[in-house]
């Protein structure tokens, strides 16, 4: 172990200062440091994506990031996508589908799923199951999140359902 | 929806106009998962709370010859280091047996185990710090001395006499035996044309929630209380224990649960940690928090199948099926796990093999060995997968000897729809299913005809393309014939308790418990439906055994069946008080009068007479300005438990539509039906989402899932990477229908439906697979269906 390093860093639009371990992974800074407890911890080792956030804009993995590593950048989490209304309609199709069940994989998967559309306004079926094919679900079986994502394609490009 | 006869009368309460049963709505509680602004067990933080890693054993038998916990209790942050030996103290052991599973033993076992580990990853101290990363440090200075002892790994040896015994005072590696001769199963052997004869394996798995297991409990020691937040399926049940072995009153523990991060009966046990966080809470005198890393939760979350079950089956020319017989075998671990006990899978298995057909030969044998492997216990579906595999696999083996279609040989056996009530060979007791019904509706959907024509024609291209059915049981609604009756204090009643407010909104406590099913949901759409009152007026409280009343929770499919029920009742209650106190404002009779839209309305015209919310402010506020004599009670509570079934059995059945590399031995699954008969349906859109999300967790089992341990007892792949579950991009949509047989037992008519998808899935699977490999004369029948499994039987490998 070694001294702790200060950091500083932009979480959800609010400047954050911090002295942190190294070895401190972004995921436990934000759920213990901030409080921001939506980012879940499933597996500690990069495969469940329940801790997945955005980076500067791209999503990544939490818990394979250290906090030290996140220095200088601009961090999202679904608390602040909630409050900044960007995933609003998103949020909604998951409702109306009953698109998740104990919630867990959900902060990470609407993250995940959001990514997609910013990349690919109009991805299909098969495009949108690859895309979270790296973030696990145990309730819903995925074919209801695929369609809320779906009908959110639809919504966005105007299209009726 | 097909819906069978039912009563009509009953019916015409929840077809009141307005009501929500039957209805797809939105569940009341996602906006807070969604947003990140749930509380689960993972996220909560008290005052003093300090945090527990457990050191586990690395070996899966050894003698513990020495701790020394000198160097680990000065590391950074510790407060305490404890031993099993000093953890008695605070906590007794205990013993996971019922009475009503006749013969079955288990051994004591320990919080944290004393002077032996009996698996990998059982655990031989405790470190608590002031953080989780402190407490994982100094476990690496906690030293122990081993002396690894013979593992017990194969559970086919493991009753050979030569085998050492694991608990040498039980005197042999058995836990349970069943045996079970019903019918003449000589004579059906003797009278059929063919008998063909199987070994099916079902690997050993798992059920990964995505949040570990997880609990705060908190010793506060000036209350004498300790107050649990756990993420369990059953409050009731772990206060019970909680209190038990600590030396409490039950009215000492208090058992919080908020939201839970998966469960699938992963979360209805108590596991030894779990015990042993209650105890250094006492023992430390302040909140102690474990939350299971993933690695702990592959060794140490109950595991379940591993069977190993030989199956024969007797088949007449004509179809008719003549016997049954089966003779399985499962490891279970080192003991028997607490409370609900390690037996139960294998008694289901008995029970329900060849339960949907007719024949009443049948012949069963089940054994149940101890091994130094994790625990298993029940996960989702508890027994039924095998049950289904053997009984569909066999059926499948059977028409094929015949040269007759799958779904022929099932028409012919398959018990009638009008034979109702009608008992199976075990002795399972039958008020409505209906099998022919569904399997008409799923023939439909599924175009069976046309998907035969398309696999004929893409066999000609070397494209090898299969269909699979499987026809299912279903235990739901259990009464205390499940656990009652064995002498476990695990209730089979549950309450709920409604109360209309000041504003005329509405708060209902219920006993049964969320994780994600939509308990909650389900149970304001009763209350509102029965009460006249618009959905979002109606608060559900849940998961605290200080303020709901006692019941058994949400597993075994019995949430909406029984906790609905109470709803159901509990609501109606109410209404006639409300409607009592609105006569006597009124000066009418209550039967003059209605509910509608949170308005007390006249029955015959709908004409509004006065607002619950004004109602309420009279009762409350103004009671001084009621007639003399009245006394109004704007709370009641019900409680139900079925007495006349010890089981609701629902049925479905379900079909696989996949392709099978024969190059590589991957399957990829083009698509999967599911009909099922729950009862009166509550939620459309739940129960679907309940069946494709169990429908799901049986296709990993079938395809993926697997706990591989060495011969020394040591789990390999315990981790997310190695271990594989189905993701999305190789999950197939599920299409589901409905026929519909209320129970006539309740007023409500909804039966479980929780497991019913994860019951059938490997079987369809696994006949889909045969029936693709058919051409090249392979049969399988061990899951998962690995490539390498696939390979193998083709010869390629």
């Amino acid at each position: 172990m070694t001294a702790p390093l200060p950091i500083s860093l932009d979480v959800n639009g609010e400047r954050i200062d911090a002295h942190v371990l190294p070895r401190l992974n972004l995921a436990d800074f934000l759920r213990e440091h901030l409080h921001l407890t939506g980012t879940h911890v499933g597996c500690e080792h990069g495969v469940c994506g329940a801790c997945t956030i955005r980076v500067n804009g791209e999503i990544v993995r939490a818990c394979l990031m250290l906090a030290v590593q996140a220095d200088g950048s601009a961090v999202e989490t679904i608390e602040g996508l909630s409050d900044s209304g960007e995933i609003t309609d998103l949020q909604a199709a998951f409702r109306d589908r009953n698109a998740l069940q104990c919630g867990y994989c959900t902060p990470g998967m609407l993250i995940a799923a959001q990514d997609l559309l910013k990349q690919n306004p109009e991805p299909s079926r098969d495009r949108i199951r690859e895309h979270l094919s790296g973030n696990y679900c145990r309730c819903t079986g995925y074919q209801a999140i695929v369609d809320a994502v779906e009908a959110t394609v639809r919504s966005r490009t105007g299209r009726a359902a | 929806m097909t819906v069978m006869p039912v009563k009509t009368e009953a019916l015409s309460l929840l077809d009141r106009p307005n009501s929500y049963i039957g209805k797809t709505v939105p569940r009341p509680n996602l906006d807070r998962l969604m947003q990140g602004r749930g509380l689960y067990v993972s996220d909560l933080e008290l005052s003093r709370m300090a945090h527990v890693v457990f050191l586990r054993s690395p070996h899966a038998h050894a003698r513990i010859a020495a701790i020394d916990v000198a160097a680990a209790k000065r590391m950074p942050g510790v407060i305490a280091v404890v031993t099993g030996k000093e953890l008695a103290s605070v906590i007794t052991p205990w013993v996971g047996v019922l009475s009503h599973l006749k013969g079955l033993k288990s051994a004591p076992q320990h919080a944290i185990a004393i002077d032996r580990a009996c698996w990998q990853g059982e655990a031989v101290a405790a470190v608590v710090a002031t953080n989780r990363a402190l407490a994982e440090d100094a476990t690496e200075a906690v030293q122990v001395e081993y002396e690894e002892l013979e593992a017990i790994t194969d559970m086919r040896t493991a009753l050979d006499l030569q085998t050492p015994v694991i608990h040498t005072s039980l005197g042999d590696n058995l836990a349970f035996e069943r045996v079970l001769d019903a019918g003449h199963v000589d004579q059906g052997f003797a009278s059929s044309d063919e008998v063909v004869e199987a070994e099916f394996v079902f690997g050993r798995h798992t059920g990964v929630t995505l949040e570990p297991r997880a609990v705060v409990a908190d010793w506060n020691a000036a209350e004498a209380r300790l107050t649990i937040y756990q993420g369990t399926q059953a409050p009731h049940m772990v206060q019970n224990i909680a209190a038990l072995h600590l030396g409490l009153q039950e009215s000492q523990v208090r058992v919080v649960c908020k939201d839970v991060g998966g469960s699938f009966g992963i979360k209805v046990h108590i596991y030894a940690d779990e015990m042993a966080t209650y105890a250094l809470s006492k023992l430390l005198r302040r909140p102690i928090k474990f939350v299971a890393d993933r690695v702990e939760s592959f060794n140490t979350d109950i595991h379940a199948r591993d069977h190993l079950c030989k199956g024969r089956i007797g088949v007449k020319r004509d179809g008719t099926i003549t016997a049954f017989e089966i003779d399985d075998l499962t490891g279970i671990g080192p003991y028997s796990m607490y409370p609900r006990t390690s037996a139960i899978e294998a008694n289901q298995v008995v029970n329900l093999v060849g339960g949907p057909y007719v024949t009443k030969n049948y012949r069963a044998r089940a054994r149940v060995v101890f091994q130094n492997k994790n625990v298993t216990c029940q996960y989702r579906a508890v027994g039924h997968p095998i049950a289904c595999s053997v009984t569909e696999g066999l059926v499948d083996l059977a028409a094929a000897r015949i040269g007759m279609d799958p779904v022929d040989i099932r028409r012919r056996n398959l018990i009638a729809d009008d034979a109702y009530p009608c008992g199976s060979p075990s002795g399972l007791k039958f008020e409505k299913l209906s099998h022919h019904a569904s399997l008409n509706k799923l023939l439909g959907m599924m175009n069976y005809d046309a998907l035969r024509a398309e696999q004929a024609e893409l066999r000609s291209k070397n494209i090898h393309r299969g269909i699979g059915i499987a026809s299912v049981i279903e235990v739901t609604n259990p009464s205390a014939a499940f656990y009652g009756v064995g002498g476990a204090k695990i209730s089979s009643q549950d309450g709920v308790a409604v109360r209309l407010d000041a504003q005329g909104a509405v708060i209902c406590h219920t006993s049964i418990t969320e994780q994600g099913q939509g308990s909650e949901s389900m149970t304001a759409q009763i209350v509102a439906s029965m009460l006249g009152v618009s959905m979002e007026r109606v608060r559900v409280v849940l998961g605290d055994t200080d303020n709901t009343p006692y019941g058994g929770g949400t597993w075994a499919s019995r949430g909406a069946g029984i906790g609905g029920e109470a709803a159901l009742q509990a609501a109606k209650v109410l209404r006639k008080n409300i409607l009592d106190v609105a006569a006597a404002i009124l000066q009418a009779t209550a039967a003059e009068l209605d509910i509608a839209d949170n308005v007390v309305v006249n029955a015959t015209d709908g004409a509004p007479r006065i607002k619950l919310s004004e109602l309420a402010g009279i009762v409350y506020f103004r009671p001084d300005t009621l007639p003399p004599g009245i006394q109004p009670e704007l709370i009641a509570t019900r409680h139900y438990v079925p007495r006349q079934y010890p089981f609701a059995f629902t049925n479905g059945v379900q079909a696989s539509w996949l392709e099978v590399d024969t190059d590589t031995g991957f399957i990829r699954l083009l698509k999967h039906w599911v009909v099922e008969d729950c009862g009166t349906i509550i939620n459309p859109q739940l129960v679907d989402e309940q069946i494709r999300g169990g429908v799901v967790q049986g296709l990993g089992a079938a395809l993926f899932e697997k706990c591989i341990y060495d011969e020394r007892g040591q789990l390999t792949n315990a981790n997310m990477a190695d271990y594989l579950v189905p993701m999305s991009g190789e999950m197939p949509d599920i299409d589901v229908g409905h026929v519909v047989s209320p129970t006539l037992e309740s007023e409500l008519g909804a039966k479980g439906a929780g497991e019913a998808g994860t019951a059938g899935a490997a079987a369809a699977v696994a006949n889909a697979v045969n029936d693709a490999l058919r051409p090249f004369r392979a049969i399988i029948t061990e899951i998962p269906l690995t490539p390498q499994v696939i390979l193998t039987a083709l010869g390629r490998i």
